[in-house]
């Protein structure tokens, strides 16, 4: 039941990334073969057992390419992210090993990255992190030493140079593949794919969205994306996730900070019979649409307290023409991480 | 003060202006402050660009004036210091995240970015804040920096010119000197 019967309790050694990649990430792999890729984020436990990680994981395992591991999000305190992250990672799954500016200073991002990196992580996504006042302690200290720019540049370099940012060598430097969060629909909108540009400059691989609701919206942001010619440089997974009812969406939009959702989208969750169905519905049209829009190379599923629907979202929007990310259980017992 | 911030702005263009006009004396009173010596002028010019600066931008004296990239909207006035950009939890309307009664910091940059002639300095990545170096005067930084770069351009063209003229330089070592000029020594209008 845990996941450690099934797999093992295993450690790759160090390896160098096959050619023309940068890490060994299945998503990277995914994502220059030019398959649709797909990733989904995980609900951390507040807890300190680990059969509550892979009992999250399991709904997300059979459909996504990597697993995202949230750094408290919202500045909500849960277990962290590299935790989840070698535990995931250490089980088979491909991990995104998510780090926010908010709650550490440029000594301990870096000495967390190289320790990611030795248990077999092979993703991570650069966040500069929602404010401490949302989250349920506002009255810690927020850090902010690096911003999400300066933290891709700073992993880029040392696993491009294979230096510290103090210019201390690295014997074997850390082989990730780097993301960034891009949020499209949110103003300043004509800066967004000015704001991407840079992302891509400092280091960013791939990028996940936040939610989109608003199409229209997001194929104005992709067009000028396109125009930039950054769809070339760099695999953008669209943020989606299936609304619970009219109420959660509403809540979401004034609670949750940069999160957009037209007035037509809540209009339709208030009408629906069933508004669970309406919402898983509105999702897989959602992801049907932006596997239309030239330069989307994925979506990021996020689906908050709603991930028994993950599974069934995308393999009924039919992104995965029948293939899978990782069949549960069809694994032989120490099968490695990120095989 | 938030409302001569969001004047300066409106104005980026001029304080743009302004700026590389003060640049230049900066690099200029190089020799001068260089013979007073750095750290006794520092003090004294330090206090002035609080000054000056507090009010118009509401600096915080990082050290690390990045005024010219960022459309003379200081990115030490976002809550998250964040240098290269907004974050993701802009407002509708183009508000802070954390302090909703204040314009995105981000947002005016780019506003005040698209006023000014090197306006597309914005593009480009910038480092994390140096910590050790907040309170000290960023006018003298840039000075020192500058005119250093200056001098060292100066002596690799003198070092190009010696190294082409061999026997020119040990006939007349006059013609190709590599020791270093007095300052008094050089023409006045030539020095910068």
């Amino acid at each position: 039941m845990s996941g450690f019967e099934d797999h093992g309790d295993f450690v790759r050694p160090y390896e160098e990334p096959p050619p023309g990649h940068v890490s060994s990430s299945r998503l990277e792999r995914v994502l220059r073969s030019g398959r649709f890729a797909v990733t989904a984020e995980l609900n951390p436990p507040d807890s300190a057992d680990p059969a509550d990680v892979f009992e999250a994981a399991r709904p997300l395992g059979e459909v996504a390419d990597a697993i995202n591991a949230t750094d408290a999000s919202g500045a909500n305190c849960h277990m962290s992210s590299i935790g989840i992250s070698a535990l995931l990672t250490r089980a088979g799954y491909g991990t995104v090993y998510q780090i926010s500016c908010r709650d550490r200073n440029r000594i301990a991002i870096q000495g967390d990255v190289l320790g990611a990196a030795a248990m077999g992580v092979r993703n991570v996504l650069c966040l500069t992190g929602d404010g401490v006042g949302v989250g349920d302690q506002p009255g810690a200290k927020p850090v902010f030493d690096f911003d999400s720019l300066s933290l891709l540049r700073t992993i880029r370099t040392m696993r491009d140079d294979g230096v510290f940012l103090s210019g201390r060598k690295i014997s074997r430097p850390p082989r990730m593949f780097l993301g960034a969060a891009e949020n499209p629909c949110i103003e300043p909108h004509e800066w967004r794919p000015e704001r991407l540009a840079k992302k891509v400059d400092a280091g960013a691989e791939f990028i996940q969205t936040n939610y989109i609701f608003d199409i229209p919206l997001f194929e104005k942001f992709m067009a000028r994306v396109r125009d930039l010619g950054l769809d070339k440089r760099v695999f953008i997974l669209a943020g989606v996730g299936p609304l619970a009812s009219a109420k959660a969406a509403r809540w979401m939009r004034s609670n949750v900070p940069g999160i957009h959702i037209p007035d037509s989208v809540i209009a339709r969750m208030e009408g629906a019979q069933k508004p669970g169905e309406e919402g898983k519905k509105l999702c897989i049209e959602l992801i049907q649409r932006m596997r239309e829009i030239p330069g989307v190379a994925g979506v990021h599923v996020m689906a908050y307290r709603r991930e028994h629907q993950v599974s069934e979202i995308i393999l009924e929007s039919g992104v995965l023409e029948g293939r899978r990310a990782r069949r549960r259980g069809s694994e032989p017992t120490g099968a490695g991480p990120e095989a | 003060m938030y409302r001569a911030r969001l004047f300066a702005i409106r104005h980026a263009a001029a304080f743009e202006w302004i700026y590389q006009r003060l640049e230049r004396l900066m690099i200029a009173c190089d020799p001068v402050f260089a013979r007073i010596g750095y750290e006794r002028v520092e003090r004294p010019i330090a206090l002035v660009e609080r000054g000056v600066k507090g009010v118009l931008f509401d600096c915080k004296m990082c050290g690390q004036c990045v005024l010219s990239s960022t459309g003379m909207s200081c990115p030490m006035n976002c809550p998250k210091e964040l240098r290269n950009g907004p974050c993701g939890g802009v407002r509708p309307g183009g508000y802070c995240e954390v302090k909703p009664w204040m314009r995105c910091v981000w947002a005016l940059a780019w506003d005040g970015s698209s006023r000014m002639k090197g306006g597309d300095k914005i593009r480009e990545v910038l480092p994390p804040v140096d910590r050790s170096l907040k309170g000290s005067s960023s006018w003298l930084r840039v000075s020192r920096e500058k005119a250093a770069r200056l001098r060292e351009a100066r002596e690799a063209a003198r070092t190009t010119i010696a190294q082409a003229f061999p026997g020119a330089r040990a006939n007349e070592p006059a013609v190709a000197p590599l020791a270093t000029e007095p300052a008094s020594a050089v023409n006045r209008e030539q020095r910068q």
